[in-house]
């Protein structure tokens, strides 16, 4: 059975690709391809001098403390929302499973906060933490702890983490209640007849049936801490107080935009696009082929 | 057959022909409109930085403008902050749309100067125009500022502030203190911190722009160089010097006043504004030119903001000098790389500038905001209609100018480092983790010196010739 043989010649299937074809290449290789010439490149901020440096830039950005310090940091961020984000989404879509009362109602109000921008999530946020205007800051501070994330670092890392990660929790929450009532219920009922308490059922019938949907959430939570996390932190800290909040997206930002040193930032986002290309192959390479559908 | 097919092949070609010369045409008469000026005014593109209340000063004196005369229109439009707008009106002149003219802070300064063919100067455009400014009565502090070392205008000073000291004059009165008399030295600053403490005040003193104001204008008050070649206004290979012993104490000394509830930090940038106008912070040094903000916010009114010069050391040998500026200035830009402005656009944007440089609008632009007068004729026409008796402390930020006799040093002239903006961040970041108790202000200083000496490295390289 040949497929090939539904459209003679190559005219009307390469027709037929064009559109997707044109989308990736405007969107996708023409940009990446630009980085790659820019970080080759270092330039004034008009672009009027422009020099061929092959890989110095990569070599500056590599051996630069302060991204060392800024690689380790997205690492323990990343997990950390991953983490957070997995964990209570996960936590919220076994107590929807159940038959509770006002499931609908409870289930629609999860999904919400998916419908937030990242900026207006932090600016609520900020409403919240502020030290000066946010209830729950002037709260801590008037308990007698002293809450000010503008100038403490580990205390602005803990906000963009719950910030966030509480923005990701509605996406894992449709997933994972998704994943959950795709488990046929006679298999639990078996179980159940077997003896199996509600926490051992959990552990050894649904959460290896979840898997695929886990490692699917795991690989798109990390890929948006590392990615999409940009505008909490940017309406939050900007990067500080220090660089304690500084990220590899937000250094690549700060260099290339604000810095204006357009090589450096260039070279900063073809490390990141390895890393994402990395990613993805590990999830297609590993995660597909072990995880259990 | 092929004799049909060539008449056919004809016949396109003439419609062909004629869509052309119509096009020709259309384009044409699309490139003549603005010259001929039928189709309505020359339209000048003005981006600014400049958030309400100001902003809506800013684009009334062009809505002036724009009454006065019916050859050119300056369409304002507002393109987020300071650094918003400069990265906005590069990013711009890479894809050839770039503004007529851009408004850009004092940091981008090194910046614009570096900026060759991307920008139009002062001097060339008034010269080709025929259009005259009066630069020799601008104030000299304004002037130095924006002029090559041989006095050549490159931008056009329009909003240019200084910083100085407010405070609330209720928190002194319920800390036992004079509200008439500001703590004019830092040891008495820190007294009077200590004492609004005492008397239950969370956040005695805090500081907008923290590093425009505790780290740049204290190196100028005090006669320190913040960087080398005169603070980088000698040429592109100036080094950062902020790691002097003086500077150290300096920092040191704001690390315990933190540690003793004296001094708060209010956030980066402009985020100290907020606190003292909300009332929170009862002294801040911050721009003169939130004076129009803080008037109308702080609780009290007018008559609770006190108004002071920035405090020094009388140990200094001659300090005070006089403090340097911040604020903006006005850029003329061409269009992109390989695009220039037609004469008539350069003649509509020194008109435009001309505009600004009369005395009636920079003493107005004074009075409505708290930003300086920068010519002295509008200096004198605001101080003969006796605005400043009236208005006790609009005047401050002046006289703070020309402390020290007036006569500049080459550390106190202002600052001009490319990559400022980059610079000023890293000293903000090295500030902060020291404030945190990471480092000490020692470290701090010198990381800043360190990492800052990068920055000017990359950006000599990139800029030479």
């Amino acid at each position: 059975m040949s497929q090939s043989a539904i459209f003679k010649g190559v005219v009307v299937p390469y027709l037929l690709l064009a559109p997707q074809l044109l989308v990736t290449a405007v969107f996708f290789f023409w940009p990446a391809a630009q980085a790659i010439w820019q970080s080759l490149l270092r330039e004034d901020a008009f672009g009027l001098n422009s020099d061929f440096v092959w890989f110095e830039n990569f070599v500056e950005v590599l051996t630069d403390p302060t991204w060392l310090d800024a690689a380790l940091r997205t690492a323990l961020f990343s997990v950390s929302v991953a983490t957070l984000a997995l964990g209570s989404a996960l936590f919220l879509a076994v107590q929807a499973d159940r038959n509770i009362r006002g499931a609908t109602t409870y289930k629609t109000l999860l999904i919400w906060p998916y419908a937030v921008a990242p900026a207006v999530a932090a600016v609520l946020w900020l409403f919240m933490f502020h030290p000066n205007i946010g209830v729950f800051g002037r709260a801590l501070n008037a308990l007698g702890i002293t809450w000010d994330y503008r100038l403490n670092g580990a205390q602005a890392m803990t906000l963009v983490i719950f910030a966030s990660a509480w923005k990701q929790v509605s996406y894992n929450f449709i997933f994972f209640l998704a994943g959950l009532q795709a488990i046929p219920k006679s298999v639990l009922e078996a179980a159940a007849i077997d003896g199996a308490s509600p926490r051992y059922r959990f552990w050894t019938v649904v959460f290896p049936l979840l898997s695929p949907t886990a490692f699917f959430l795991l690989v798109v939570n990390l890929t948006y801490a590392f990615f999409e996390t940009f505008g909490v932190i940017h309406s939050l800290t900007q990067g500080g107080p220090g660089k304690s909040t500084e990220t590899l997206i937000y250094r690549a930002y700060s260099d290339g935009v604000m810095n204006l040193n357009l090589g450096t930032s260039a070279a900063q986002s073809v490390i990141l696009m390895l890393l994402v290309i990395a990613l993805t192959f590990v999830q297609f390479r590993f995660v597909e082929r072990r995880v259990h559908y | 057959m092929l004799r049909g097919y060539g008449r056919a092949a004809n016949n396109v070609g003439r419609v062909l022909m004629k869509r052309r010369t119509l096009g020709l045409a259309s384009a044409g008469m699309a490139l003549s409109a603005p010259a001929l000026a039928q189709g309505g005014p020359i339209e000048i593109q003005f981006w600014h930085g400049l958030a309400q209340p100001l902003g809506g000063l800013l684009e009334a004196i062009s809505a002036e403008f724009n009454q006065k005369q019916q050859r050119f229109r300056i369409v304002p439009s507002f393109r987020g902050g300071y650094p918003e707008t400069m990265v906005a009106a590069i990013a711009a002149f890479r894809a050839g749309t770039a503004p007529h003219i851009v408004q850009m802070f004092e940091v981008g300064t090194g910046t614009m100067m570096a900026a060759g063919r991307a920008i139009k100067p002062v001097h060339e455009l008034l010269s080709e125009t025929g259009v005259s400014i009066d630069f020799d009565d601008y104030l000299p502090a304004v002037k130095g500022y924006y002029s090559l070392s041989d006095g050549r205008m490159m931008g056009m000073p329009f909003n240019s502030s200084t910083a100085i000291m407010f405070y609330n004059k209720d928190a002194f009165r319920r800390a036992g203190l004079n509200p008439d008399v500001a703590p004019a030295t830092w040891a008495e600053l820190r007294e009077a911190a200590l004492k609004l403490k005492a008397s239950g005040h969370q956040m005695p003193f805090t500081s907008a722009w923290p590093t425009w104001c505790q780290i740049e204008q204290f190196s100028a008050i005090h006669n320190m160089p913040l960087a080398s070649l005169d603070n980088g206004f000698g040429g592109l290979g100036t080094q950062l010097q902020i790691n002097n012993p003086r500077m150290t104490q300096q920092l040191a000394m704001l690390m315990e006043m933190g540690r003793e509830g004296g001094f708060r930090w209010g956030g980066r940038d402009s985020a100290g504004d907020g606190v003292f106008a909300s009332g929170q912070a009862a002294i801040v040094h911050a721009s003169s030119g939130a004076r129009a903000r803080f008037l109308r916010e702080v609780p009290g009114g007018a008559a609770n903001v006190g108004a002071a010069m920035l405090p020094y050391h009388p140990d200094v040998q001659g300090a005070p000098y006089n403090s340097i500026i911040g604020g903006a200035a006005f850029w003329a830009m061409n269009r992109g790389p390989n695009a220039r402005r037609s004469a008539d656009e350069n003649r509509g944007i020194a008109e435009f500038f001309a505009h600004l440089a009369s005395t009636d609008v920079a003493a107005k632009w004074h009075t409505d905001t708290g930003f300086l007068p920068v010519t002295k004729k509008a200096f004198e026409q605001v101080r003969a209609s006796g605005f400043y008796t009236q208005n006790p402390g609009a005047d401050i930020p002046i006289q703070q100018l020309l402390r020290g006799g007036g006569q500049m040093t080459g550390n106190t002239r202002g600052i001009r480092l490319g990559g400022f903006v980059e610079i000023r961040v890293i000293m903000q970041e090295e500030m902060e983790r020291a404030l945190q108790g990471q480092q000490t202000a020692e470290a701090a200083l010198n990381n800043t010196v360190t990492r800052g000496n990068v920055v000017l490295r990359n950006f000599e390289r990139a800029n030479r010739g």
